[in-house]
């Protein structure tokens, strides 16, 4: 277990209890989020499970695959911080990862 | 009698949607959610692929875990199903024998497989792919299974021929038409799936037409029109669904092959409104057709529609369908619908396992199959969505990005 922190549409930021071996994507999703669709289920084929995150916590991650990269593109809101949550795997070293679920489409 | 503001009849991705996109949008009145499964809501397409092949446990397919449903104070009554409405009254009637009162109805309740007619069909080992019930019983008898049939050609039934091809089990997939994805997609399409599977060690059997099931209480074959015996220990059907309407149909909403919905998924009933599946809609992506869009995109974007609608918004059903199916190391990506096409292009060679299929009607470009082909996926997106005219050799040449033949370049005659 881990603890992320996770900062919502409306601003508000709330810490999650991260267990390791999952994806962000399902560590948002079953910690109650509304606001992650995560419609494709985490197998990068859509890109509605997109996030931002801190750049402070960005070195904690893998690198981007040219798949995940491709994707963002669909999203308006994409910027320097975007990351697709179903393509990011939650390890012990990422204690203190802050991210926010990016504006819906 | 128990009333709810909202009774959402369906446990699926549509029901699921629908359900948290009322609480997102700050609905407060009563909600219950009817599924005919015992299981909370959960992500139906892992079970031709991971959930089948066990690289996936159930929890982790789940839409929300199991409490999240009563923490937003949704009502779940699993394990039953709606038999009856009276519109008129507001009344749902369920199996168990349950009067419930409700304010707005909203029909998600999907549709059930269809099954084979010949004899043989109800043989144990016989099994289609809709539930997790479905999954389990099948992945319960894999041990004891070398042999297996898929019939049909569709995705469900390509997905699960691959699924069973990494199992190591030997499969012959039939196929009654002249090639696979018939009814979804173009023939360049077709014939690389096709390709793909036969090098895989999948049996591809075309223009197939079965005659029945042979086993006494088990399967051991499935009998060919032609009188050969193909022996298995195991049949996967997947030859579509039948949309789960009668008993709004039998409460007189307009309907048939599903329930006729507007654009704001309002039946012709009073106060219900249909989604996902089971719901017949004009769609602006298929030439306005009434069309029924079996798809996760479909069923959360019309989820999502109708509660907007029920909390005040004004709206109307104008999403772009998409669609994906992973087989093997193939991730293809669909935008669009296809169906309607008077040409096609194929952009990118098939041989080197990434190209495209860009489908055009009257010049203009209408959808695209994606294999192993993101950017395309993502680009053509916006000449789908725009259903740009574009010239066949632009598209065809894979040096020029589909972003470069948007309409509004073309309009600023910047091509």
């Amino acid at each position: 277990m881990v603890e992320i922190t996770v900062t919502d549409r409306g601003g508000q930021a709330r810490p999650i209890e991260a267990d390791t071996g999952m994806s962000l994507m399902e560590v948002i999703r079953n910690s109650g989020s509304d606001e992650l669709l995560a419609l494709c289920g985490g197998c990068c084929s859509c890109a509605t499970c997109h996030v931002y995150v801190d750049p402070d916590s960005a070195g904690l991650l893998p690198a981007m695959s040219e798949d995940e990269d491709d994707l963002l593109d669909c999203s308006s809101h994409r910027d320097a911080r975007s990351r697709l949550s179903c393509q990011v795997p939650v390890t012990g070293a990422m204690t203190g990862l802050c991210v926010t679920i990016a504006p819906e489409e | 009698m128990q009333h709810f503001d909202v009774l959402i009849v369906g446990a699926g991705h549509a029901g699921a949607q629908a359900g948290i996109s009322l609480r997102q949008n700050g609905f407060a009145g009563s909600i219950a959610m009817i599924g005919d499964e015992p299981d909370p809501p959960y992500e139906r397409p892992p079970l031709s692929k991971e959930y089948f092949k066990g690289e996936k446990s159930f929890e982790r397919i789940l839409i929300r875990p199991a409490a999240f449903w009563e923490e937003r104070g949704i009502t779940m009554l699993l394990g039953t199903c709606v038999e009856s409405v009276d519109a008129g009254a507001r009344i749902a009637v369920t199996a168990s024998g349950e009067t419930l009162l409700y304010g707005q109805l909203i029909w998600a309740a999907g549709g059930r497989p269809r099954r084979l007619a010949c004899e043989g069909a109800d043989l144990a080992g016989v099994h289609t792919v809709r539930t997790r019930a479905d999954v389990d019983r099948m992945t319960g008898e894999l041990p004891g299974v070398n042999r297996a049939v898929v019939i049909g050609g569709g995705y469900i039934g390509l997905e699960a021929a691959a699924a069973l091809t990494s199992l190591a089990k030997q499969v012959v997939l039939l196929e009654a038409l002249d090639r696979v994805l018939a009814r979804v997609a173009g023939e360049a399409l077709s014939r690389f799936y096709e390709g793909e599977h036969r090098a895989h060690g999948v049996d591809v059997r075309l223009g197939s037409t079965v005659d029945c099931i042979e086993g006494a209480g088990r399967v051991t074959g499935v009998r060919m029109k032609d009188g050969k015996v193909i022996p298995a220990e195991m049949v996967i059907v997947g030859i579509g669904i039948i949309p789960a309407v009668e008993p709004l149909i039998a409460a007189g909403a307009a309907g048939g092959n599903g329930v006729a919905v507007d654009a704001q998924c309002r039946t012709s009933l009073p106060d219900v409104f249909a989604i996902g599946d089971c719901a017949l809609h004009s769609n602006r992506f298929a030439d306005d057709m009434p069309i029924r869009l079996e798809s996760v995109q479909n069923a959360n974007d019309q989820a999502t529609l109708v509660a907007k609608t029920i909390v005040g918004q004004d709206l109307t059903y104008e999403a772009v369908p998409w669609f994906w199916s992973n087989q093997y190391d193939l991730k293809l990506q669909t935008v669009g619908i296809s169906s309607g096409h008077d040409a096609t292009v194929v952009r990118g060679d098939p041989v080197t396992r990434s190209f495209s299929v860009v489908y055009l009607r009257a010049g203009r470009v209408i959808a695209l199959d994606c294999v192993n082909a993101v950017k395309d996926y993502v680009q053509g997106r916006a000449l789908v969505l725009g259903q740009v005219e574009a010239d066949p050799v632009a598209l065809a040449d894979t040096t020029r990005p589909l972003k470069d033949l948007s309409g509004v370049e073309r309009a600023q005659g910047v091509t």
